[in-house]
């Protein structure tokens, strides 16, 4: 078997080299359906690193256990366990955002980058790496997500987390904040990284 | 010691032991938070309350009402349904208006409503929905005003019905393209509602209104 990367390479490669949504195209759903603000992004960026962190940890803890044809089983009820207790905890503390968010927090549960890193790195290292990877993973998601929402509610509404920050004049582009306007954000900004990366080895 | 490994047992103690810890750790969290979450759902309610009556801005008519929650209990083929009731009364003590809550099943979930009546229960004065988890982008339009408005005005006499296209008649409700099931879920809520409240909408007696202050 292959040497497994340590914990400081699995922590930066989840920032950018490895990051989920740019590199992996993992965890689109969310990436496209909440980033029409700044405000929703990041607290569904939090929510992710939250339920990935314990998922990671749990999973992690008990990979000596695991028989390999039960693990998808026991992955999904640790990752829903954690949804579950951060779907209550934002509808308890932060009744509106869970509001605006909806269903968009349950399916974290379907949310393949989580499965993904408890498959790939959390069943098979020890609880240090499998939590500096989650930390890396969730700091590369969180920064994909406020990209993407960041221009999206830029150029939609002319604000930046609510706070108006181009001249009133500036006519808003409202297909920005609608599903259309995640698609075109996101692809943009994918060819974007791919011909950066381009430039960047061709230099080499 | 191989056959113990093989059983049944041997490979699922991990699954079913998780699953306990699991719910118990879960079960704690919704003892704590659970009524947290209760009351903002209270809060919420008591502010929509002057615009479900009024049909009015929040802004315009807030704290003008006082309120008072009742229950009304119906009996259903021998199960009892319990309806929470706000009254709303204006300054000098005259009913404005009723906000009933009410739980149906919808296309996801459960979905949780306000419904607004006048105060002889004869016209729909509001509807707010409180929780949904429908489809989102399909059955999520179930919140946005400009289809819960079309309650508005609608007479309690006739159930309402849901048709697809152009509503005609007074008691349509037009269907949520490709939401359907949402659109008839929310109208069967409403409908079931009233045919459960309105008997008893009007407040018993004055010693009930009374007992407010």
């Amino acid at each position: 078997m292959a040497d497994q990367p340590t914990a400081i390479e699995r922590f930066i490669n989840g920032i950018l080299p490895e990051n989920p949504v740019y590199r992996q195209l993992l965890g689109l759903c969310p990436t496209l359906a909440v980033t029409n603000g700044m405000k929703p992004a990041i607290t569904m960026a939090c929510s992710v690193a939250f339920v990935l962190l314990g998922a990671n940890i749990v999973v992690s803890l008990i990979r000596n256990l695991l028989k390999p044809h039960l693990r998808i089983v026991v992955f999904t009820l640790t990752i829903a366990t954690f949804v579950t207790i951060a779907d209550r905890f934002l509808a308890a503390y932060f009744f509106q955002m869970s509001k605006t968010l909806g269903p968009y927090i349950p399916l974290i549960i379907v949310n393949c980058l989580i499965i993904c890193r408890c498959e790939v790195c959390a069943s098979k290292q020890t609880v240090f790496v499998a939590a500096s990877d989650a930390i890396g993973q969730s700091i590369g998601y969180g920064l994909a997500l406020s990209s993407v929402a960041a221009v999206r509610e830029l150029l939609g509404t002319g604000c930046l987390f609510g706070v108006a920050i181009l001249p009133a004049s500036w006519p808003d582009w409202v297909i920005m904040v609608l599903p259309p306007g995640a698609f075109i954000t996101l692809g943009l900004l994918l060819g974007l990284v791919n011909w950066i990366d381009m430039k960047k080895s061709g230099k080499n | 010691m191989g056959s113990i490994k093989n059983s049944n047992l041997g490979q699922a103690w991990l699954v079913l032991l998780l699953s306990i810890v699991f719910s118990v750790s879960l079960t704690a969290v919704h003892l704590n938070l659970g009524p947290v979450i209760e009351e903002n759902k209270t809060k919420e309610t008591m502010k929509k309350i002057p615009v479900l009556v009024t049909g009015k801005d929040s802004s315009e008519y807030a704290g003008t009402f006082d309120i008072s929650s009742r229950f009304i209990n119906v009996d259903k083929n021998g199960i009892t349904k319990s309806y929470t009731v706000y009254d709303a009364f204006d300054k000098d003590g005259t009913v404005a208006g009723h906000v009933v809550k009410a739980t149906g099943q919808g296309y996801g979930d459960k979905i949780e409503l306000l419904l607004g009546l006048d105060p002889d229960g004869k016209t729909i004065t509001g509807l707010f929905i409180l929780d949904q988890k429908e489809t989102p982008g399909l059955g999520n339009k179930i919140v946005d005003d400009a289809w819960r408005n079309q309650y508005v005005g609608k007479s309690s006499d006739s159930p309402l019905v849901v048709v697809k296209g152009k509503s005609a008649d007074e008691n349509e409700i037009d269907a949520i393209s490709g939401a359907t099931i949402s659109s008839r879920a929310v109208t069967d809520i409403v409908n079931s509602t009233i045919a459960d409240v309105k008997p008893k909408i009007m407040i018993p007696a004055s010693g009930n209104k009374m007992e407010k202050n």
